[in-house]
């Protein structure tokens, strides 16, 4: 399976999302890209984060996100 | 707010929608979006085509072609309704109120109410709760409910937040007395410290429109828009739609004793198919229930997406029999409404082009 960092990069290739602590205001993901990534994290881990999970704060860098992918139960992400 | 309504019915409805369309995946290359971006967002949020009127096109054009389609077809009579409502939020004028010219134009009689109501996304519900506290009067036997925007004409066309995204539509409902024993109920809350999070800042007497409010400025994510453009703040929208529309809706149930497995359809404003399948999943309510299907063929028309879901999905059935249906609008204001009724045997629903 595919890591987080590897997830973001098919969204948008032209980052290295390693090399980043805040994602947006790097300007490295957008809202549009925001919606796709929850789409992807959805359908690759077989789970539906709920749309009041789905602010900036939770997308900010790539622990953000893995804190948001366990509350999930998704362990290792 | 809660409402319950004895012996009314919708008896017809009918969509109106500019002939004019343009394809998401065009727009998006004139903002020089990477394809390949734009198909994703095509996959999750179902953009594709929307419709927009041609310059120069108001909401009173839209209407009354609307209305003549159907004195001309004899789904309505001239003379046969007693009070008109115009939704909208893209008047053709200040003064007079929009109704009034619709009511001019086709030469309507006197014998009318007519009433403008400035509301938007969930203006199809607070038009039809109107329209059935209208029925109350002895003198209003039938009311006609006109939900028309055009939109895109005050939507930055260099903000791809919001352009590719918008349709112009309009839609025109009949309310009627049922003979029948029927009851509908609804409920509706509002919230005006969040008002700023769907705004046109410019263009009213607050901040007239002058050649600085004309100005497009940098917004963000490389986006200009203007004071005097639609202004929308996605992610507390999209949060507002999560966190108020799923209680409003187990609470309209509650009320009238209805489980959520007892209805047909839950008919939602159409923003997109991304935030729809987000509301039907914490509403644990089947996709397949919850029509998502009108951003991508139509674009977002504000108050109009409700009726255009139904003519557009359910048609057929609507002619022939009869579905328990819960409606739900959700936007500017802010306002979020929803409405429980049984939808069926109409007279007419169906969907026509302008022009």
């Amino acid at each position: 399976m595919n890591t987080l960092a590897e997830l973001l990069k098919e969204i948008r290739p032209e980052f290295d999302f390693t090399a980043s602590r805040d994602f947006l205001a790097d300007g490295m993901l957008d809202s549009f890209d925001m919606v796709t990534l929850v789409a992807t994290l959805d359908k690759t881990y077989g789970i539906s984060i709920e749309g009041v999970d789905i602010v900036p704060e939770h997308f900010q860098n790539l622990d953000t996100i893995a804190g948001l992918l366990r509350k999930y139960g998704v362990a290792g992400a | 707010m809660n409402f319950t309504f004895h012996r009314k019915r919708i008896s017809g409805v009918l969509g109106i929608v500019p002939a004019k369309e343009q394809s998401f995946l065009e727009d998006m290359r004139n903002f020089n979006f990477p394809e390949s971006r734009s198909r994703k967002l095509m996959e999750v949020m179902g953009y594709d085509k929307h419709r927009l009127v041609e310059p120069g096109v108001c909401v009173s054009d839209l209407a009354v072609a609307g209305l003549q389609h159907l004195f001309e077809r004899g789904r309505l009579a001239r003379d046969g309704f007693d009070a008109m409502i115009l939704v909208t939020q893209s008047p053709d004028h200040f003064m007079p109120p929009t109704s009034n010219i619709i009511q001019g134009r086709l030469d309507l009689k006197q014998d009318l109410l007519c009433l403008d109501i400035n509301q938007g996304c969930a203006g199809f519900v607070i038009g039809l709760i109107q329209a059935c506290l209208l029925l109350e009067q002895a003198c209003i036997r039938k009311v006609v409910v006109i939900n028309a925007d055009v939109m895109s004409r005050k939507t930055s066309p260099k903000d791809r937040n919001s352009y590719p995204l918008i349709g112009d539509a309009a839609a025109i409902t009949v309310v009627e007395r049922d003979a029948a024993d029927s009851v509908i109920h609804a409920n509706l809350k509002m919230d005006g410290t969040r008002n700023e999070a769907l705004m046109i800042p410019a263009g009213g007497f607050r901040l007239p429109s002058t050649p600085e409010t004309a100005v497009l400025e940098e917004v963000g994510d490389h986006n200009l828009r203007a004071k005097d453009h639609l202004r929308m703040d996605g992610s507390a929208v999209f949060n507002f739609v999560q966190v108020e529309v799923p209680p409003l809706i187990e609470s309209l149930l509650a009320q009238a004793g209805v489980t959520k497995a007892e209805v047909d359809y839950f008919l939602c404003h159409q923003p997109n198919r991304f935030m729809l399948q987000k509301l039907a999943d914490k509403m644990k309510v089947p996709h397949d229930r919850m029509p998502m299907n009108v951003v991508e063929h139509f674009g977002n028309s504000s108050g109009v997406t409700i009726p255009m879901a139904i003519c557009f999905n359910l048609a057929h059935p609507l002619k022939t029999g009869q579905i328990r249906a819960c409606l739900a609008g959700f936007g500017v204001g802010l306002t979020w409404s929803s409405m429980l009724l049984r939808l069926g045997d109409l007279s007419f629903c169906e969907l026509i082009d302008y022009p």
